[in-house]
């Protein structure tokens, strides 16, 4: 699909969803500049007359992706296209998702077909703390283009897979250990740094550099944990060390509801048609239902598979999580405001409101049947795909 | 096993998918021991001992057939050599498998097991009843042909390792097949020249015999292959030594339909979510369910359990059908196309007087998302109800649904890759 720049368009739709309130039965967008101009009824928003119309049965805001890794782990799966994790050492927080991320991975524009417009992506599972993750949006472009966010979160690790990849960490309470001393460092780090006599100041390191930013809150912890005792090892640490976590596929998270509510921990969900083996074995299609009804939001993530499919459909997702109990719009929200909210760029995406970005999603049908598809959809103001799939 | 009634049941008021007629609006089907005794309008006589379900605002469709799964842990070659035409799935799966209960809540009720792809020829599969067992005596349904199995082959990237007796390249792979097939077809020649004098048989051959019975067209292959070129060598194989064979994942099909189509060959296809994974899915297409079944293919759909998931194949249908395949032929291929890749189309496959009482309840379209499938039946034996708790369980999952001590999925024979 061609990058067609168009700075005014109009969108009438029978339905728009724009989670900022109940939806709008024949409404009406306007697009101006990559913006939301306004959006509306029918009856309230006249079309000015040099705009481009465009009509649509159902909109939706773009979909924003809670945890991929689709940029760095590549569709070929073949060593020289698989970024997303480090083997060489378990901690390695200083790996920026920048100097890894392709933007013209076939898998990109995949997933933009299917309404993803915004990608929280970068470095993945499977190590203590494999990387940092970065935000991207999914339109055409160079890597400086498409970048929201350079630096958003640190990925992490506790449970099962870290084991396999390394010759130590072989224990879980060896896992926890090493964390603990590298945090346990970093707090040494930060505190020489802040000495007054400069000689005391450490030699800058990249490592230590980058957990600080953890500890001072500038970046949350994604802690990628399933089972019970392993979520429970999180909020241990994060009670430690007082960062701000983010549970990262949250599978038993549903046994936990008053501790994770108590630590004040965000929840970023598995995909719901995640392999139910190894740390996942006792997930449910439920959590999503079950965690939105004891009011913890949620934010859906296609996450990370090792072979085939290379990444899940956000949107497929959402779908089977709604037919298992999410309520219809708690569905959109999950792949939509929620996401946003937590990644902390809702002043930018997750609803369709005037100011924020024109990211929309043009559907022919019910966004979560089977036979519906995606027809269009617009990123910064320009459409990015129009394969109607 | 002692069918559940004798008496008759009776499902009334739904809208019912025979699968080889038109739908029935509100209709009737009536099963007794563990056969189809009626299927028709709302007119068909009822028996007066009949039991009634009141199925009205469900469709009933046949129970659907899973051509290529690995539920139960069917094992297969054990990497020691590249070709076991003598390891058989029925050596290996444990019939009390939790899996099987996810295949009931997905609306299965015959599955074809197999081995893995990761060896040429990984071993003998296995055609089963979702029927509660014990033993696999009574998992297995033995087809019009008398065998109750398949045998699995591969090619493309799964089985070409290059050491230990593995091939490195196609063109070994081939040739590798096509030796054990000449040492086959010779066998057979020495079993056909014996005659009736026993002492002139050749002596027994476990790798051989099951080939005979390939050469014979009693045993299907069923082929796992993803590329054009492979799956044209797969094609070309089976048309030299006259074996049948159905073709499995056939990623590229949409590639190559009309020669599939001309060399009358079955495919069973994979729908899955997104391309890539290893190279030679790069070109997987969604539309592969409709570009074959429109040129003619008999097309059928598998899960590859645990490369999806077994509650998931009626969802693989509808989105082949979002892809543009026909939604008769979508039926059909969870259906009746599975069942005649099986040899088992007498049986199953399709809501018939006669047949296997094998059906599923549906809340709704089986194309539309919101669908659950509400009660799958095996042998006029109900075997799943989503308002029993136990039942739903394997449906939704949930802490200690599932039993842990064998990680079935990943039971693939080296085909999942690190990490």
């Amino acid at each position: 699909m061609p990058f067609i720049a168009q700075s005014q368009t109009a969108i009438k739709a029978e339905t728009i969803y724009t989670i900022n309130g109940a939806p709008i039965t024949n409404g009406v967008i306007l697009v101006k500049d990559g913006k939301i101009e306004s959006v509306g009824t029918a009856k309230e928003i006249s079309i000015p007359k040099n705009y481009a119309v465009v009509t649509a049965k159902i909109v939706t805001p773009g979909f924003v992706d809670a945890r991929s890794v689709v940029g760095l782990s590549g569709a070929l799966n073949i060593p020289t296209d698989q970024d997303q994790l480090e083997k060489s050492s378990p901690v390695q927080p200083e790996l920026r998702a920048i100097d890894a991320y392709n933007p013209e991975e076939k898998l990109v524009s995949y997933v933009r077909d299917y309404g993803v417009t915004t990608m929280h992506t970068g470095h993945g599972i499977g190590a203590l703390v494999s990387g940092q993750t970065m935000i991207v949006k999914t339109k055409p472009g160079k890597i400086d283009d498409v970048t929201l966010v350079p630096m958003e979160m640190l990925a992490m690790t506790i449970g099962s897979s870290v084991q396999g990849n390394f010759t130590s960490p072989g224990t879980k309470a060896k896992q926890i250990a090493m964390i603990r001393t590298e945090l346990l460092k970093t707090q040494s780090y930060m505190q020489k740094q802040n000495e007054k006599d400069t000689a005391k100041h450490p030699a800058t390191d990249l490592k230590y550099e980058a957990l600080s930013k953890l500890l001072k809150g500038e970046v949350k912890a994604l802690i990628t944990v399933n089972t019970t005792n392993d979520i429970m090892n999180a909020l241990r640490l994060a009670k430690e060390f007082n960062f701000k976590l983010v549970i990262d596929g949250a599978a038993e998270a549903y046994r936990l509801i008053d501790e994770i509510k108590a630590a004040h921990a965000e929840i970023i969900l598995h995909a719901t048609m995640a392999r139910n083996g190894g740390d996942m074995v006792n997930m449910t299609r439920e959590s999503a239902a079950i965690l939105t009804a004891a009011d913890i939001p949620v934010s859906i993530e296609t996450g990370y598979e090792a072979y085939v499919p290379k990444t899940h459909v956000l949107l497929f997702e959402a779908a089977l999580a709604v037919t298992y109990g999410l309520p219809y719009e708690e569905g959109l929200k999950a792949i939509t405001l929620n996401p946003a909210k937590l990644l902390g760029i809702d002043k930018r995406v997750g609803s369709i409101e005037k100011g924020k970005d024109a990211d929309l999603v043009l559907f022919n049908g019910d966004p979560f049947e089977y036979l519906s598809k995606v027809c269009k959809v617009m990123i910064d103001g320009n459409w990015v795909s129009a394969n109607c799939k | 096993m002692v069918y559940a009634q004798d008496k008759p049941m009776a499902f009334k008021g739904a809208l019912i998918y025979p699968v080889t007629g038109a739908p029935i609006q509100n209709g009737i089907l009536i099963v007794q021991n563990g056969k189809i005794i009626a299927v028709g309008d709302a007119n068909t006589k009822i028996p007066s001992d009949a039991m009634i379900q009141d199925a009205k605002g469900k469709i009933i469709m046949p129970g659907i057939v899973d051509t290529h799964s690995h539920l139960g842990g069917p094992e297969g070659g054990d990497n020691s050599a590249a070709l076991n035409p003598d390891t058989r799935a029925f050596d290996a799966i444990n019939p009390t498998s939790d899996g099987f209960k996810k295949a009931l809540a997905g609306g299965l009720t015959t599955l074809n097991i197999m081995p893995g792809s990761g060896h040429l020829m990984s071993g003998q599969t296995v055609y089963v009843k979702m029927r509660e067992a014990k033993v696999m005596e009574d998992l297995i349904i033995v087809n019009e042909k008398g065998v109750y199995g398949g045998m699995k082959m591969a090619n493309g990237t799964n089985p070409m390792r290059g050491t230990n007796g593995f091939p490195g390249t196609r063109a070994k792979s081939a040739a590798m097949d096509r030796d054990l097939f000449v040492k086959a077809q010779e066998y057979k020649k020495k079993i056909e020249k014996a005659g009736k004098d026993s002492t002139k048989l050749p002596e027994r051959d476990l790798k051989l015999e099951p080939l005979v019975e390939v050469l014979q067209g009693k045993r299907v292959v069923h082929f796992h292959t993803h590329k054009e070129n492979d799956i044209l060598t797969a094609i070309r194989l089976s048309k030299e030594f006259g074996f049948r064979v159905v073709l499995h994942h056939v990623s590229e099909g949409w590639k190559v339909y009309d020669e599939i189509a001309k060399a009358g060959v079955p495919c069973s296809i994979i729908v899955i979510e997104s391309p890539g994974g290893k190279l030679e899915a790069m070109d997987y297409s969604s539309t592969n369910g409709a570009a074959l079944s429109n040129a003619g293919v008999l097309t059928g759909f598998h899960t590859d359990d645990g490369i999806t998931d077994s509650r998931l194949l009626i969802r693989a249908a509808a989105m082949a059908v979002r892809s543009g395949m026909n939604r008769d032929k979508a039926l059909e291929a969870l259906t009746i196309n599975g069942a005649k890749m099986l040899d088992l189309s007498s049986r199953i496959g399709s809501l018939e007087k006669g047949k296997d009482a094998d059906f599923i309840i549906l809340s709704g379209d089986p194309f539309s998302v919101y669908t659950k499938v509400e009660q799958t039946w095996v042998e006029g034996k109900k075997r799943y109800d989503i308002k029993n708790p136990d039942d739903k369980a394997f449906l939704v999952g949930g802490f200690k649904v599932y039993s842990a001590e064998r990680e079935e999925y990943l039971n693939h024979d080296d085909e999942i890759g690190n990490q």
